[in-house]
């Protein structure tokens, strides 16, 4: 699932000063899943909202609503009022609900109420941990399933570096070294042949090295195209 | 064999035993200080005096640069090159200008990360790992590049590279089996030599020597000079791989401040005697105490 986290506050009040009627709008995917963006979040902000509002003497209308998926033009049909009848809409989506809402709705600004941060998992509750890095090509299979792009902090291909401490990364006393984690699971399954093959350079047009990506089934694009015709 | 292509991978196939050192490119234009060190205390004492590049993610002048200046000098420079800073597009093309400048000595490292430096709000780059920019030198040799043409076929290079190919290793952190299959990577990707992360400890180091014994490629034991017992001990707390014995720290801490620089001379010039039966060579980190390496080959017995 893709994980994101609340903007600070002020960030978020400085975005929405211009606008007197604003929507705090939930997603009910990932981000609900991950406690950020849901429709108990979009509540919560809309009435902190209007708090910090009133507190400054300000009119603020701050609405909440959640519909199941941003990043899709079929749940656009639940949305409890029109967007247009607001002065701006703050998505608390991950960046593709809010890009494709505000694709959606080009006559109201669509701001973002998250930092969309990583495609994670929740590890143990309340925590969601980074595992895959959306680069392309995936290389889970000769890694014993965990994945050097995301849990290696320089996206080694062959091995460890000089940076490994006891089973750490250098970069952070607490983030694992993620190689030192690949070569123990290999060991596990036998399959540290993987770890001695020699690995060439990444492929980096399949990870944003040749623009924009799409994923197109040829099939389904016509059966869209079909009613028109 | 195909004629050495510098002199340090000469002495290494001379046999001899053979010692290297270090300097570290100043932050700023001001080079004249640390080319003075370089050739006051290391010419003609060492065979090849590697350039440090943007050590620890700290933002500073270019090994290329230094590289050059040495050579100017009469100074053979040993290329240090990280990944952490430029894609292949740049490896490569700073790897054909070393050439065309006339440095033939490469060591190949990944680079600590830019959290580790003074610029970690910066984009870690590498597009290519140790292991990839070997084979890229390796590529480069043989008359092409990492690239290929739009039929698909591999670049040809107007005029081709000859380089002596190093790399490194931590011989000395508690999961050693791992930086083995990465050296063992690093060989087949063409590493023609090693300079090992610093050892203080002969016994583990006579250790892993046997563990790579297989590797057929020389090893020059790395020496960070210790400056003081408080620097030993940040080193065991922060450096991966490092460990320096209780009883070198002792030695330190005994030592009178004004005794302070002839205690470390002694130190790594008993480490290098200790360690020379084991391996080809070693290789001096001395962080600015550049007039210690005379006194350190001296102790070493490497010199009267």
């Amino acid at each position: 699932m893709i994980v994101a986290e609340r903007k600070p506050m002020d960030e978020i009040r400085r975005m929405l000063a211009p606008y007197k009627r604003v929507l705090v709008l939930g997603c009910g995917s990932c981000v609900t899943v991950c406690l950020t963006g849901g429709e108990k979040q979009a509540d919560e902000l809309a009435a902190q909202l209007r708090l910090a509002a009133r507190q400054e003497g300000r009119d603020l209308v701050a609405d909440a609503d959640c519909i199941t998926r941003q990043c899709d033009r079929e749940f656009v049909a639940n949305l409890k009022a029109p967007l247009a009848s607001y002065d701006a809409v703050l998505s608390i989506a991950c960046g593709v609900g809010v890009g494709f809402m505000s694709e959606q709705f080009p006559a109201v600004p669509v701001l973002p109420g998250l930092n969309t941060t990583f495609y994670g998992a929740g590890t143990v509750p309340g925590t969601w941990a980074e595992y895959c890095h959306g680069c392309g090509d995936c290389v889970l299979e000769w890694t014993g399933g965990i994945c050097p792009i995301a849990r290696c902090s320089k996206s080694l291909i062959n091995g460890t570096c000089g940076g490994t401490n006891k089973g750490k990364c250098e970069v952070k006393q607490e983030m694992d070294c993620g190689w030192l984690l690949i070569y123990k699971r290999l060991k596990e399954l036998g399959r540290l042949d993987e770890l001695r093959t020699l690995r060439s350079p990444r492929d980096y047009r399949k990870d944003r090295g040749a623009g924009v990506r799409r994923l197109t089934h040829p099939e389904m694009a016509v059966l869209e195209e079909e009613p028109k015709a | 064999m195909t004629p050495p292509v510098s002199k340090l991978q000469e002495a290494l196939h001379s046999g001899r035993f053979v010692v290297t050192g270090e300097i570290g490119p100043p932050k700023g234009t001001n080079v004249g200080p640390v080319l003075h060190e370089a050739e006051q205390y290391l010419k003609g004492r060492v065979a090849a005096v590697n350039v440090t590049d943007i050590q620890t993610a700290v933002m500073r002048t270019g090994s290329l640069a230094l590289s050059k200046l040495l050579l100017e000098r009469g100074i053979e420079p040993v290329y240090q090159m990280v990944t952490r800073d430029r894609n292949r597009l740049a490896l490569q093309s700073d790897l054909l200008s070393a050439y065309v400048f006339g440095i033939r000595n490469v060591l190949a490292l990944t680079g600590d990360h830019v959290a580790m430096g003074d610029h970690p709000e910066s984009k870690p780059v590498y597009d290519l790992d140790s292991v990839g920019l070997l084979q890229a030198m390796t590529t480069l040799e043989s008359g092409a590049d990492l690239g290929r043409d739009p039929k698909g076929n591999p670049n040809k290079l107007d005029g081709v590279p000859q380089f002596f190919k190093g790399c490194c290793v931590t011989p000395c952190t508690e999961e050693v089996e791992p930086q083995i299959i990465k050296l063992e990577k690093k060989a087949a990707a063409g590493a023609q030599f090693v300079q090992t992360q610093a050892v203080y400890d002969p016994p583990v180091f006579e250790k892993f020597m046997r563990m790579i014994e297989h590797i057929k490629i020389p090893v020059l034991v790395g020496i960070v000079v210790l400056k003081s017992a408080g620097m030993a001990k940040y080193m065991n707390k922060n450096v991966p791989g490092v460990q320096v014995p209780e009883a070198i720290i002792k030695e330190l801490s005994a030592a009178p401040k004004e005794n302070l620089k002839k205690v470390s001379a002694e130190i790594a010039g008993r480490l290098v005697r200790q360690m020379r039966p084991m391996c080809q060579g070693a290789h001096l980190m001395t962080l600015g105490w550049d007039d210690l390496v005379p006194e350190i080959i001296r102790e070493a017995g490497l010199a009267p």
